[in-house]
């Protein structure tokens, strides 16, 4: 560092503006604020007047000429550059700035060696470099210390700084703030608990409304139906089984607890007509042709008696030349469908 | 130049570790961070009148930070430390105000 400040010409320089004061005062210039005082320096130096005060400070006064001749190509020996300053300075313009800080360094290391000659000068200190480093070490650490702080203050919303009685207010607030947030989460926490309820409630509606429009279609007719019944089939080689005994028959099983039945793959259901002539029937409009086949689910030994009764439909249709065969089976396909009569005035009653 | 350059290494030293401060220093820092400032403050008008002197400048710098410091320990051994560090703070304010009104002087004549 401080070879740096005495070898060359930028040295000075850079150091006029730093730390180190310039007593301004033999020159005049310098008597204002930075700048000017750094300014100050050089023309001090380069000025004829300059080398007043460089000659006399050579503390040891060393062959000054040869060195001279040695010095501009390398400044090292600090201890010989002012020897060196003084003829320097008068030849060369040039070399003048250069070496007039160097008496100065030399005087301001000591601290103490005012020249004989120029006591105002003396004043003039150069940086002792003990003193930049502690400088530069310190504003180090008020500059770390203060973004530290900054940021602290950031961080903390002063807590460390308040006072007993605010935080015990502090305290108070969060303290309420809790109790309130637990009474939000418990209050979310019940209506979290309705809605899971009512979920499954509502799961359980839809699967009973499933269940109900199952059984409903079943009966109905609008979908294909399978379980234990029986097949019945009603022969009629002379055509002479009637409206009547079909009808007799179906009402017959639905006294017996038919759940769902199909004749010649027309689906039976509650608005089911039967029509036409005996050998010539119709079911809900569409023609049926004998033989007669009765598919129907319920309990098969119920309609096979309900059958066979007498007085009942087989006695009916051999009166009539037919015959009944019937046939039990654990498992009986209705799956013929019909079209759901959509009520037209009919509407259901809301009980409100 | 050199200040200039510390504190500003200082700075982003600062920002760049973020260190935490410890709890016993933290009642500090922001006195001594004061104190510094004034110090700094003072050297920069000694500057500016031509009378700073490197050695005053360290030993200012130093003193100030650990006498702020001991008041407000002091006071928090007597239980009036926010006092005091008010008390400090604007002793050093009153300080910083003049420094910087003798240097605004300089800068600008005014």
């Amino acid at each position: 560092m401080s070879e740096d400040q005495r070898s060359g010409a930028p040295g000075p320089a850079a150091d006029g503006p730093g730390d180190d004061d310039v007593v301004p005062h033999p020159f005049g210039t310098g008597a204002s604020g930075g700048p000017a005082s750094a300014a100050a320096e050089p023309p001090g130096g380069a000025a004829a007047p300059g080398s007043t005060p460089e000659p006399v400070p050579v503390p040891e006064p060393v062959a000054a000429p040869e060195p001279a001749a040695a010095e501009p190509a390398a400044a090292e020996p600090a201890a010989a550059e002012p020897a060196a300053a003084e003829p320097a300075a008068a030849p060369g313009v040039d070399d003048a700035p250069e070496q007039v800080p160097e008496p100065a360094p030399t005087t301001a290391d000591g601290d103490e060696p005012p020249p004989a000659a120029t006591p105002a000068v003396a004043r003039r200190r150069r940086r002792d470099p003990l003193a930049a480093v502690l400088i530069g070490v310190l504003t180090l650490l008020l500059g770390f210390a203060f973004a530290v702080q900054v940021r602290t203050a950031d961080d903390e919303s002063q807590l460390t700084g308040a006072r007993e009685e605010d935080l015990v207010r502090i305290l108070d607030e969060l303290d309420a703030q809790e109790e309130r947030l637990r009474g939000q989460l418990a209050e979310q926490r019940s209506a979290l608990e309705q809605l899971t309820n009512s979920d499954s409630r509502a799961a359980t509606a839809l699967e009973a409304a499933r269940q109900r429009a199952e059984a409903i279609g079943i009966l109905n007719g609008t979908i294909a139906a399978q379980g234990p019944g029986m097949e019945m089939v009603i022969r009629d080689p002379e055509d002479s089984v009637g409206v009547a005994d079909l009808l007799d028959a179906i009402q017959e099983l639905r006294g017996a607890g038919a759940e769902t039945m199909q004749i010649d793959d027309v689906r039976v259901g509650v608005s089911t007509a039967v029509t036409g002539q005996p050998g010539d029937l119709m079911l809900d409009g569409r023609p049926i042709t004998a033989p007669y086949e009765v598919l129907v689910i319920g309990s098969p030994q119920d309609m096979e008696t309900a059958m066979r009764i007498p007085g009942g439909v087989e006695q009916r249709v051999n009166g009539r030349g037919g015959s009944v065969a019937i046939t039990q089976s654990d498992e009986v396909v209705v799956d013929a469908l019909r079209q759901l009569d959509t009520p037209q005035y009919a509407s259901p009653r809301t009980d409100d | 130049m050199i200040p200039i350059l510390g504190l500003a290494a200082g700075v982003l030293l600062g920002l760049f570790f973020d260190p935490t401060v410890p709890l016993w220093l933290q009642p500090y820092l922001p006195i001594a961070v004061v104190a510094a400032l004034d110090a700094v403050f003072g050297g920069l008008r000694a500057r500016l009148d031509g009378i700073f002197d490197a050695k005053v400048f360290v030993i200012s710098f130093v003193s100030n930070v650990v006498v702020a410091g001991l008041i407000v320990f002091l006071g928090d051994q007597l239980g009036v430390g926010a006092q005091l560090s008010t008390a400090v703070v604007v002793v050093l304010g009153i300080r910083i105000f003049g420094n910087a009104a003798a240097i605004r002087r300089h800068v600008f004549r005014a």
